[in-house]
This record gives structure tokens, sequence and C-alpha cells, in this order.
């Protein structure tokens, strides 16, 4: 967008800490009145250094540092990383573990949107939302910790299995728990994504075009709303997601351009359904098995290397090893899906007004966690 | 396209700066010329049979003897991906920045160049991304001496 600036440009910080940059971030404005000629995000407050920290554990021990990244989605965090030496190491799990980790990941996306849209509507100035999600969200927590005793950062996953079984009587809490919940998404649209107000506060905002969001390296939701129909649980397929039927919802435009504030939050909650949809079918496919089959006596990769990726909440998470062979990473990569949309936001929050940044960078839905690992 | 027929292209269209190739296991990919990449990038992105536009992931690595930059390409078009790496030397390292043909690799290589010190000429800002602007060293770098204090305080 091209924009006339007239008067003085002044330097405003917002955060890190602000309750709207969802985390400890900076984005310096470069303001003219209203107007936001530029906004540069600073990130590396919450830097640990992952990538160091991990050269130095064993495979089995990286787990929960995966975790802790993208603290809002853990379930899906650490899937990402097992799946990756399993695949280095040749490991096949057997169909109950690809079945509960399935139900699992997508219990933590639903769990994770949920997040995205309460809060979402906290930003815009909607607060019924916020404890709407949250509500719906502890049920979720709540079956997280009767599987594996942790609310937030699980170490369920493990290299070849899992922690633990689920115990009996999950699947049918499960479906009662989607029972009731399918509904609620209908009075989220009610109550949220149809509201007037907010559709004016998010619908011609912050506009991404399908070419700049792939150049940009954005993924996940955030590249289908601007219109492009990718997925990785379809197009490159892990765990058998090939064999589940669910659709992908894309940015379709409603009430305004495509590639919106509001194209990229309604992808959230139609993919929401669509994973309630994913987790009857793996309960429908749930046989019996051991969970511990698999699990290496001593988790040694050839000498090698991998990247793999998954979908997570977020976009698409990869992760680069590297092995020489022995008993730690020799060398670990991941790529965010946050920190590559960051580096889209100057462009995309260029020429909007100030109240307008809070609109875009809450539509991108970042967790600085797993932006500065 | 599949991985041989990739590497078989970069070798026909590129000759001898296509140092190594390694089309078969789980992870295929070509050591390229560092000096050549910048041409390489923008004939892999460009080119019609790869449309390799999507940058994936780009990072360093550390093998005490080498500093290698990887380049992870998926073509969003027609579903296929290909690795393609740099090696450089591990004192001075620095080759041409690729931002121009990815605009994600901006910040990739301010980060690479935060981690391990990797120079990308060209690059239109190169700062560091995750450490604090005046922070001394190169953590990922595989000799990295952790530092005892930052700015007078201990760490």
């Amino acid at each position: 967008m091209e924009v006339e600036y007239s008067g003085d440009v002044m330097t405003l910080n917002m955060g890190p800490q602000h309750p709207s940059t969802h985390g400890v971030l900076r984005l310096e404005l470069k303001t003219d009145g209203e107007i936001v000629a530029a906004a540069i995000p600073h990130i590396g407050y919450l830097h640990r250094c992952f990538e160091k920290h991990v050269e130095n554990v064993d495979y089995a021990g990286v787990v929960p540092y995966t975790d802790r990244m993208d603290y809002c989605a853990a379930m899906n965090m650490e899937l990402g990383y097992v799946l990756a030496v399993e695949k280095l190491m040749g490991i096949e799990v057997n169909n109950r573990v690809r079945c509960i980790r399935i139900v699992m990941a997508e219990l933590g996306r639903i769990a994770s949107h949920l997040i995205a849209a309460g809060t979402y509507g906290n930003d815009i100035g909607s607060f019924t939302p916020f404890l709407w999600c949250f509500r719906d969200r502890e049920r979720i927590l709540d079956m997280f910790e009767e599987t594996c005793g942790a609310r937030l950062l699980y170490n369920y996953n493990w290299i070849g299995g899992l922690m633990f079984d689920i115990k009996p009587g999950f699947e049918d809490k499960l479906i009662e728990f989607l029972d009731y919940f399918e509904p609620q998404v209908d009075n989220l649209n009610r109550l949220l994504s149809d509201n007037w107000i907010f559709i004016k506060r998010t619908a011609e905002v912050g506009i991404l075009s399908p070419e700049t969001a792939i150049s940009y390296g954005v993924t996940g939701p955030n590249l289908r709303g601007s219109g492009v129909k990718f997925d990785v649980r379809r197009d490159e397929p892990y765990l058998g997601y090939d064999e589940f039927d669910f659709e992908i919802p894309v940015g379709q435009g409603e009430y305004g351009p495509v590639g919106s504030c509001w194209d990229r939050y309604m992808v959230r909650i139609r993919e929401v359904k669509e994973s309630c949809k994913i987790i009857r079918q793996a309960v429908a496919k749930l046989t019996p098995g051991d969970v511990h089959e698999s699990i290496p006596k001593r988790i040694k990769p050839p000498a090698g290397e991998i990247y793999m990726r998954t979908e997570c909440p977020r976009g698409e998470l990869g992760y680069y090893i590297v092995s020489d062979g022995g008993l730690k990473p020799y060398r670990l990569k991941v790529k965010s899906p946050c920190f590559t949309v960051m580096s889209a936001f100057e462009e995309v929050s260029r020429g909007a007004m100030i109240s307008d940044v809070i609109a875009i960078l809450g539509s991108f839905d970042i967790v600085l966690g797993e932006i500065d690992r | 396209m599949n991985a041989q027929e990739i590497a078989a292209l970069l070798t026909e269209k590129f000759g001898g700066r296509i140092i190594e190739s390694k089309s078969d296991g789980i992870n295929p990919y070509s050591i390229v010329d560092p000096a050549a990449i910048l041409e390489i990038s923008r004939f892999l992105c460009s080119d019609e049979r790869l449309a390799l536009d999507h940058l994936e992931l780009l990072g360093g690595a550390d093998y005490k003897d080498r500093i290698e930059v990887v380049y992870v390409l998926y073509s969003m078009k027609h579903h296929h991906r290909y690795t393609v790496k740099c090696r450089l030397p591990r004192e001075n390292p620095s080759l041409q920045t690729v931002e121009s043909v990815w605009k994600v690799a901006n910040w990739h290589e301010r980060e690479a160049f935060d981690m391990f010190g990797i120079v990308f000429e060209g690059h239109s800002d190169l700062r560091r991304i995750l450490c604090p602007d005046d922070w001394e060293g190169y953590p990922l770098r595989k000799d990295y001496k952790y530092p005892t204090s930052y700015r007078d305080m201990p760490v």
C-alpha cells in the first residue's frame, strides 16, 4: 500500500510488555499521526538457545525441551520431533500409537485454536468469547491431564511410542466432549465471527496476498487464509493422515479481500470443526495394542540427516536433525512457523492504523516461545 | 520431479559448480559452490520444471572443519523438495544473500549470522536477531566459550 506521509515521524515502542503482543515482543512503530509508516519487530527476549541445549542431552531428553517452544500446542511440538527421529531410525509404530497420536495432536490443535480465537476477540475488544474459549479448552486440558498427568507441557509422545496408554473409558469421554463442543463452535460464530463490529475491525485489514505469503515462507492457517489450499497433512502425509476424510478450509473473502485478518481467523474456526471430524474417525480406528512396543532400548540413530515437517496449529514445524551416530543430536535446527510469519509482519502492517497493528498481530497468532526458542 | 532428476538437471545446467550430489537416502541434497549460490537459487526458484518457491529452512551447521549452510526447498506447485548446501571455511565464512529470491531468507540469514557468524554479502539489514546486539561470539559454534558475565552481570 502506498501512503503519503505528511507530518513528523514519531517512534513508538509497542512492547516488550504489552498485553496485545502475546508475549515479550517489541514492535518499533514509526508513526505519522495514526498511520504506521513502519513496524519493525524486535525479537529474542525469550531466547534460551534451545538448539545449543539439545546438543548436550540425549535424544529422548530433547522431548521436554520441544514442549517449551510453543507452550500452547506442546503436543504438536513433540510429535514433530519424535516423528523426525523415528524416520531417521526407521521405526514403525503400531496402529494404536498412531491413532492416539492423531487424537492428541488434533485435541492440541483445537486447544490452540481456541486460545487464538479467544485472545483475538479480546484484542479487538470482545471479552466474552475469551471466557467461552478458555472454558472449553479446560475440558481438553483435563483430558490431557488424565492421560499423562500434565496440563501444559506433556512429554507424552516418546520416540517409538507413548508415555502411557489412554485410560479405560477415555474414548467415551472424548465423544461426549465432541458432542458438547461442536455446537459451541456455532455459538462462537454467532457471538464473534459474524459480529458486525468484529468484521468491521478485521475484514479489510492486513491483506496478505498468496504470492507474498509464499515468498515469506508463511505456512499453516495464515497461508490458507490467503486462499492457498496447502496442508502438510494432505500434501505430504505423515501418521497416515491420508486415510482420513477432512476438508482443508481456505480464506474465501466473504467480507472483503481474500487474505484479510478475518479470513485467517475464520480458517482456524473452520479447522476446529475438521479436527473434530478427524478425532471421531481416529477413535473408530483404534485397535488394541501395546504403546511401548516399538520404543528402542537405546536411541542411537545412524549417521545422517533428516528434515521432517508436520502441520502444527500455527503452521509447518520442521526439524532438521543431523546425527553423527552418537547418543546426542549433532545439530538440531527448528523451522518455526511463527518466526517466518513474523518476518512478513513489516510488509503487511505498512500503512495501517495503530489499532490495526493489534488486529494484524493477533490474526497471525504467534507464540514467542517458538519464535525465540 | 524426483531427487535424481533434480540432481541431474542441476549438474546439466551448472556443471562443475555442483560439487557433489547425493540423490538417494532420506534427505537428498547437492553441495554447490558458494560463489554461485545466488545464481543457482534464482534458477531453482524461477525454473518452470523446478519452481522451488518455498524456502522452508535456511540454517548453518558447524562440522569443526567447515561450516555448512543448508537450504531446504519445496515447490508449492509440483510438491517436490530438494536440499542445497554450501561448504564454507570456519574462518570468516561468507556468501551471497538469497534475500532477493525468497524474502523469508532475510530473517533466516540474520539468524545464521547471529548463531554462526556467517556473513551474507549484500544483505539489507544484517544484524543479530535473537541475541543482544553487543553479544560476543557465535553460540552455535562447537568451540563456543560460555561467557561468565554480560554487561557486568554474572550469567
